[in-house]
């Protein structure tokens, strides 16, 4: 098995994890890890492939993971700056039991 | 992800992170791995554990049986594809390069020559979201006064 064999399986272990995550835990903020998990996994294959590639030179593996990690910040403040607000205004953050968009 | 308690969770995922961070610096991707200690173990673990105590709801109940299993089935298929596919494909063979350099110097060169716009739009982008983060999260207080 190659380092870039193991990186990837690794990094498909990682996402696998992420998606049970989101898809079973009941409090949305635990959904949000699970993505958080998922885009950790597309960051890490980005590296191998950079590290294994034909091109290593080039770091365009890098720039895209600097980037993706800015945006992942981000949409982690704006993911739970939502949660606050919608806890504020329904007094849970059960995902089961926000089922209105209205009021 | 499968702890009861939610600021278990938020601990295990800060060291989730921190073995991330480790196998970037194997991977020789140093700067990669300081922003991702910098970025996640700092700023998003420490996010998520403060909006766990703001919220303040432990006594959330387990996912059910079924739900469990549904989700655990779903993402060992996932996985099971993911793996056939990376360890059967042959396209992967020949890829074995040296060891290669991304000093932090030539990554700012490249951040500040050849990825420029992008740059400049990230950083809108992180304008815009701490902007909208912060009126998401005063909304309701203005409504109320």
């Amino acid at each position: 098995m190659t380092p870039l064999t193991g990186c990837l399986l690794v990094s498909a272990l990682l996402f696998s994890i992420g998606l049970g995550g989101a898809l079973t835990r009941r409090s949305a903020i635990l959904v949000l890890v699970g993505i958080e998990l998922m885009l950790n996994a597309a960051n890490l294959n980005f590296i191998a492939f950079w590290r294994y590639g034909p091109h290593p030179e080039a770091l365009t593996g890098i720039l895209f993971v600097v980037f993706s990690i800015a945006i992942a910040a981000a949409e982690a403040a704006v993911g739970l700056g939502l949660i606050q607000a919608v806890y504020r205004h329904s007094k849970t953050t059960d995902v089961n039991r926000l089922n209105t968009m209205k009021g | 992800m499968t702890l009861r308690k939610l600021i278990h969770c938020a601990l295990a995922l800060s060291i989730c992170f921190v073995g991330l961070a480790g196998l970037y610096l194997d991977l020789g991707a140093q700067f990669v791995g300081l922003a991702q200690i910098l970025v996640y173990v700092g700023a998003v673990v420490i996010l998520i554990v403060f909006a766990i105590l703001l919220t303040r709801n432990d006594e959330l109940p387990a996912p059910t049986k079924r739900t469990r299993l549904a989700g655990l089935g779903v993402s060992t298929v996932v996985f099971a594809v993911l793996a056939w596919a990376v360890t059967a494909g042959g396209a992967l063979e020949g890829m074995a390069g040296t060891q290669p350099q991304a000093s932090i110097k030539q990554i700012g060169g490249a951040l500040m020559q050849r990825f420029v716009l992008p740059l400049e739009v990230v950083g809108l982008l992180l304008t815009a979201a701490l902007i909208g983060a912060v009126v998401i999260a005063m909304e309701e207080k203005q409504r109320t006064r």
